[in-house]
């Protein structure tokens, strides 16, 4: 068995493995269980390449998991409030049979509690849900393996305390515990684009990991409007991936992308998943945006898109979120349908964004250039130094370039 | 998202400092490190030699040229910095407050967004 299909294997079991061990040991051993996971995936890594796959992969996870939890409780004598745990380890192994159920959702959700912050939510879901490793994730993020090892630790700690009980009972905030899950999963997929896209073997490819979560969460809970719109926003932005940078690394916009370059299989996907879901649903904001990218995928050019639906979309939006950025893409979506002329008037009425933020400068460029105004060129360069995105202030440089007199 | 703490230094309010004080920065910006480590958000830190230490090469008629002493010609120069990683801007700026060097006049933090990273992580 290569690497990759054991990785393939043995990181969908992590979740089940863990949720094993929760329910019958609780959240109060929580870091103890999550490091014996670790622990058994990494000896499965070790073992199972040169030997017979075991009849039962997860069973032999959660036997060889429990046993390492036994060892590490036999090796710490010394923490006496463990010892009521040690005589409950004792139990038969027949006493600890792989659940039946997928755990992986309420594994999730425990990872997305509201005790930690954002970052640790994200870190701990990828090495608890993902099956990965401290130093993968590291790698993921550009930061020390030490950063990322106490944000996972301190994480750990936090859900100790926080009294969580595992599985969560099913009441008013489980609803809420989802939306902090899809929010983790967004924010995974989108630091994917910032973070650096190494060649390194190891590598770990964050978008398609919280791709492969969202699917997992959406299998779960098939009935959720809004996990199924994150997947579908997912697979409908990663569709345009290859089609985003060019051979240089220079960033292509939309309206100049090679659509042959597109995930034509992403696409059908994601517009199958827009369709079945959306009917007869009130609109949420993961969907509508779901939505609004399935209409320029499958549109042939910018100028055959859709604009007056992805105008109406945005509306529905605007109103949803109240968020200025989509209030500003609403403007963008305005001026395709009723003119560049149209568009600049709106900017100057945009409410919640100042007027030097690097992305109204941009659209107000954008505007400028297509009315054939002059002052385009500085308000580009303007915008350009006000990002802090490298790709973002090359591609508004050459655009200002590009409009220069010689 | 990751922000740089740059550490401004005036060399006349460093030398200005009475021992006390030289002692309450040293204190401060272990306790500074020792938070950040515990928060998860530390990722690294130098100290820089002093200015007169500095070689500059500079671009002159498209070639470099070489010169003893800094480029920039201020009083006040780089002492060092700070990596870190944050959830947003509002608590990089927060946490530039509580390096000592925020309570001492003459001394400053420049708080910028990294927009690039490469290298093996440490």
């Amino acid at each position: 068995m290569v690497d990759a299909e054991l990785e393939d294997l043995l990181r969908p079991l992590a979740p089940q493995v863990l949720g094993t061990l929760l329910r019958r040991f609780g959240t109060e051993q929580f870091d103890l269980c999550e490091d014996a996971v670790q622990e058994a995936l990494l000896e499965a890594y070790e073992q199972w390449p040169a030997a017979a796959l075991p009849t039962s992969p997860q069973g032999w996870l959660v036997t060889t998991a429990r046993r390492r939890m036994i060892d590490r409780i036999r090796s710490d004598a010394r923490r006496r409030e463990r010892e009521s745990t040690q005589a409950r380890l004792l139990h038969p192994l027949a006493d600890l049979a792989p659940s039946e159920r997928d755990d992986s959702l309420q594994v999730l959700m425990l990872c997305c509690h509201p005790a930690l912050t954002r970052s640790a939510q994200v870190a701990l879901t990828l090495r608890t849900v993902g099956g990965l490793t401290t130093a993968q994730i590291a790698r993921a993020y550009l930061l020390p393996e030490a950063t990322i090892a106490q944000r996972i630790s301190r994480a750990k700690t936090k859900i100790k305390d926080s009294g969580a009980r595992f599985p969560e009972p099913a009441g008013a905030d489980a609803d809420q515990r989802l939306d902090a899950v899809l929010t983790v999963l967004y924010l995974m997929f989108n630091e994917a684009h910032t973070a650096s896209s190494g060649d390194n073997l190891y590598d770990v490819d964050l978008a398609s990991e919280a791709i492969r979560l969202a699917r997992q969460v959406h299998d779960q809970r098939p009935d959720h409007g809004e996990a199924a719109g994150l997947l579908a926003l997912m697979l409908l932005t990663d569709a345009r991936r290859a089609a985003r940078l060019d051979d240089h690394g220079r960033m292509v916009p939309l309206d100049e992308q090679d659509r042959s370059r597109w995930d034509a299989d992403k696409i059908t996907e994601g517009v199958r998943l827009v369709q079945d879901t959306l009917p007869g649903r009130p609109p949420s904001p993961y969907l509508v945006q779901a939505a609004i990218a399935a209409l320029h995928d499958q549109a042939g050019s910018t100028e055959n898109t859709d604009w007056e639906e992805i105008l109406a979309l945005y509306v529905i939006l605007e109103q949803l979120t109240g968020n200025p950025i989509v209030s500003l893409n609403r403007t963008v979506a305005a001026a395709m349908v009723r003119g560049p002329e149209h568009g600049l008037q709106l900017l100057d009425q945009l409410d919640g964004l100042p007027a030097d933020n690097h992305r109204v400068l941009a659209v107000r460029a954008h505007l400028l250039e297509r009315i054939g105004d002059p002052s385009a060129v500085e308000v580009y360069l303007d915008s350009s130094r006000r990002t802090s995105s490298i790709a973002e202030r090359d591609y508004l440089r050459a655009r200002a370039r590009r409009l220069r007199p010689n | 998202m990751k922000f740089l703490i740059l550490m401004q230094v005036d060399p006349d309010a460093l030398a200005a400092l009475t021992e006390d004080q030289q002692q309450a920065i040293g204190d401060g910006h272990a306790k500074f490190m020792a938070q950040t480590k515990e928060s998860g958000e530390f990722v690294f830190t130098q100290a820089l030699g002093e200015p007169n230490q500095t070689t500059t090469i500079r671009g002159r008629n498209g070639r470099p040229e070489i010169t003893e002493g800094p480029f920039a010609e201020t009083k006040e120069f780089l002492g060092g910095y700070y990596l870190i990683d944050v959830e947003a801007r509002e608590r990089a700026v927060e946490l530039a407050q509580q390096i000592p060097d925020a309570s001492i006049d003459g001394l400053a933090l420049e708080v910028r967004p990294v927009m690039f990273s490469d290298g093996e992580p440490i």
